[in-house]
């Protein structure tokens, strides 16, 4: 079972790639375009030459298969504007965008689960009814315009945060934070919305099971109750919840990034764009879905080691 | 023959109305104004100038830059001197097209090919959910990006047409998981016992269970499709400036944070009341929906 899993893995990385190269490679725009300006394109035969170095002459399937090739070994090709190795790109600013997406989680998390329970467990009175309202509020603001507003108030007004920039967790500790913590918040509110909602529409149904009954029945006081006993199906849907959103997560960074100005990998993604320097977008983007894809099956697998009525069900 | 149940009353608009929250029937009517003036909006007066430099009665150009609000330019004008209601209308245009195609092509395609495989199901179904988990394994904005760098040119209608394809996988999947559970309910076995062809019981049977469903679906991920274009705006990779746009106004915007926050509030408020307006109706029509599910 978990072999089979782990085949679909493999699949469905091949097809990711496969989908991305196929994009990259045969939508309209010449990749030519990308690697020499207009005015140089007049020399046919630097044209020619440079197909032949990136192997543009090559048929489609040829050219994917040596692509996938060197991918495997971990060679994503190198950058057509800055000849930086794609790869090294990668390790130099993933751990900006991991800290970011971790912490950000982390707060999310730490805010919703009390909400949640709360709400659930005083469901249909006015506290539930406003944290609901406060969880489609949150819902409707987009990551950037709570960064606008934490940068306007906390940089720009009181100049208790820099605004932009990034201070490395191996140089300074407390700089780190500073330079983490609006950026986490921005990303951290729509998803405070999602897991509230989660753990609220858990929590009802929990709460209606016998062994809560009993629990009750012997005397236990109702907030060990509720964290205790009732929290713990819940953290079954919770790490799915955070496991799917974790694509809108790696979307989030992208738009966060650019608007704090932090050397992350959605900060190069979208440099890479606007550059047009097709390779590195191409190895980014295969990147970032696979690191989603992984993350899936991770939860999956975390899913049947925790929960022992699923590993028997398969 | 028709065998599944119909509601015998017929739709009345201001019932529904009625019984919609104070809030909601906000929302709602948000909504509404919303999408007239942006339909409407070259018959307003003193709005059709490209340059969007008078509003009403002013025609004193471009002088007045980062101005506040006043009887000539009700919120104001922009860097430029522009007339930020006047953008904010056409801004949202640009929204309001890439709902409608998102939401045209995801209930039209998505919807028929979701009621589809869901309920001739076999190898056809897994076929076409396996091209379907793929492209949903990329993270949304990053696939969007990566065809909008590649297909390169950048106007409404190339965006539209992104938009609308991508969000074909997703209708589908909602779908086709209600049209498993349609097909297994007694007025479809009733229609396959007497006969009925499968293309008539598709049609007359499946389609019009689903739909509410996916309908109820549409406003959520109108929500999202705003809120994307915002985002992809926000980043320059929507319409081209000058062409106004909620989150290129916004982008625009942010680099006078410094000297006045007004040019960035007024877009900001009007993406964020509009995705909560969706979400809100949306929700109230889910329940709607759901109660009709219930009584089906």
């Amino acid at each position: 079972m978990l072999a089979a899993r782990l085949v679909r893995l493999v699949a469905t990385l091949l097809a990711v790639s496969f989908l991305t190269f196929f994009l990259v490679n045969t939508l309209p725009g010449d990749p030519i375009n990308a690697l020499i300006p207009p005015d140089a394109q007049q020399d046919q035969e630097f044209v020619a030459q440079l197909r032949e170095e990136y192997g543009l002459n090559d048929p489609f399937l040829v050219r994917y298969g040596s692509w996938l090739g060197d991918a495997i070994n971990g060679d994503l090709g190198r950058s057509v504007i800055t000849d930086q190795l794609v790869t090294d790109e990668i390790k130099h600013r993933i751990p900006v965008t991991a800290e970011l997406a971790v912490v950000s989680i982390g707060l999310a998390l730490l805010l919703a689960i009390p909400l949640g329970v709360t709400a659930g467990y005083r469901q249909g009175t006015k506290i539930d009814q406003s944290i609901s309202a406060l969880a489609q509020f949150l819902l409707s603001i987009p990551s950037f315009i709570v960064g606008l507003i934490l940068i306007y108030f906390l940089s720009i007004r009181l100049r208790w945060l820099p605004a932009t920039g990034w201070t490395r967790l191996t140089e300074s500790v407390t700089g780190n934070i500073k330079t983490v913590i609006m950026p986490a918040v921005s990303l951290a509110l729509t998803e405070i919305a999602v897991y509230t909602r989660v753990v609220r529409s858990d929590m009802i149904n929990t709460l209606k099971e016998t062994y809560v009954l009993s629990a009750k029945s012997k005397g236990l006081k109702d907030r060990f109750i509720l964290f205790r006993h009732a929290l713990r199906p819940s953290s079954l849907t919770l790490t799915t919840i955070v496991g799917l959103n974790i694509a809108g997560l790696i979307g989030g960074t992208v738009v966060i990034e650019q608007l704090f100005a932090l050397p992350g990998l959605g900060k190069r993604l979208l440099d890479a764009i606007f550059q047009r320097d097709f390779i590195m977008v191409q190895g980014v983007t295969v990147f970032m879905a696979c690191v989603y894809v992984v993350i899936n099956t991770c939860v999956d697998l975390f899913y049947m080691v925790i929960d022992p009525r699923i590993r028997r069900k398969s | 023959m028709k065998f599944s149940p119909r509601s015998k009353r017929k739709f009345s608009f201001l019932e529904a109305f009625k019984s919609m929250s104070f809030l909601t029937k906000l929302c709602f009517s948000w909504l509404v104004i919303l999408v007239l003036t942006a339909i409407f909006a070259d018959l307003i007066p003193g709005l059709d100038d490209p340059n969007y430099q008078a509003w009403l009665f002013d025609t004193t150009g471009n002088e007045l830059r980062n101005d506040t609000p006043s009887w000539n330019h009700w919120l104001g004008t922009d860097v430029n001197g522009r007339d930020i209601l006047a953008r904010l209308i056409y801004g949202a245009r640009v929204s309001l097209a890439v709902v409608a195609s998102g939401v045209t092509c995801g209930v039209v395609f998505g919807g028929l090919f979701g009621s589809f495989v869901g309920y001739v199901r076999g190898k056809r179904e897994a076929a076409v959910m396996a091209t379907i988990d793929v492209i949903l394994a990329f993270p949304g904005l990053v696939l969007l990006l990566t065809i909008i760098t590649f297909v390169g040119a950048r106007d409404l209608k190339v965006l539209c047409i992104i938009i609308g394809a991508l969000s074909i996988p997703i209708y589908t999947r909602v779908a086709r998981a209600n049209a498993l559970t349609i097909s297994r309910r007694e007025f479809v076995a009733a229609a396959e016992a007497l006969g009925t062809k499968q293309r008539t019981i598709l049609i007359k049977e499946i389609v019009p269970n689903v739909l509410p469903t996916v309908l109820a679906y549409a406003l959520v991920a109108a929500a999202v499709l705003v809120a994307l274009e915002g985002a992809l705006a926000f980043l320059g990779l929507s319409v081209e400036s000058p062409a106004p746009s909620w989150g290129n106004m916004i982008n625009l915007a942010r680099a006078d944070l410094r000297v006045t926050i007004w040019p960035a509030v007024w877009p900001s408020l009007a993406l964020v009341f509009t995705v909560f307006s969706l979400n809100n109706v949306g929700d109230w029509i889910r329940q709607k929906a759901q109660k009709r599910a219930a009584a089906i």
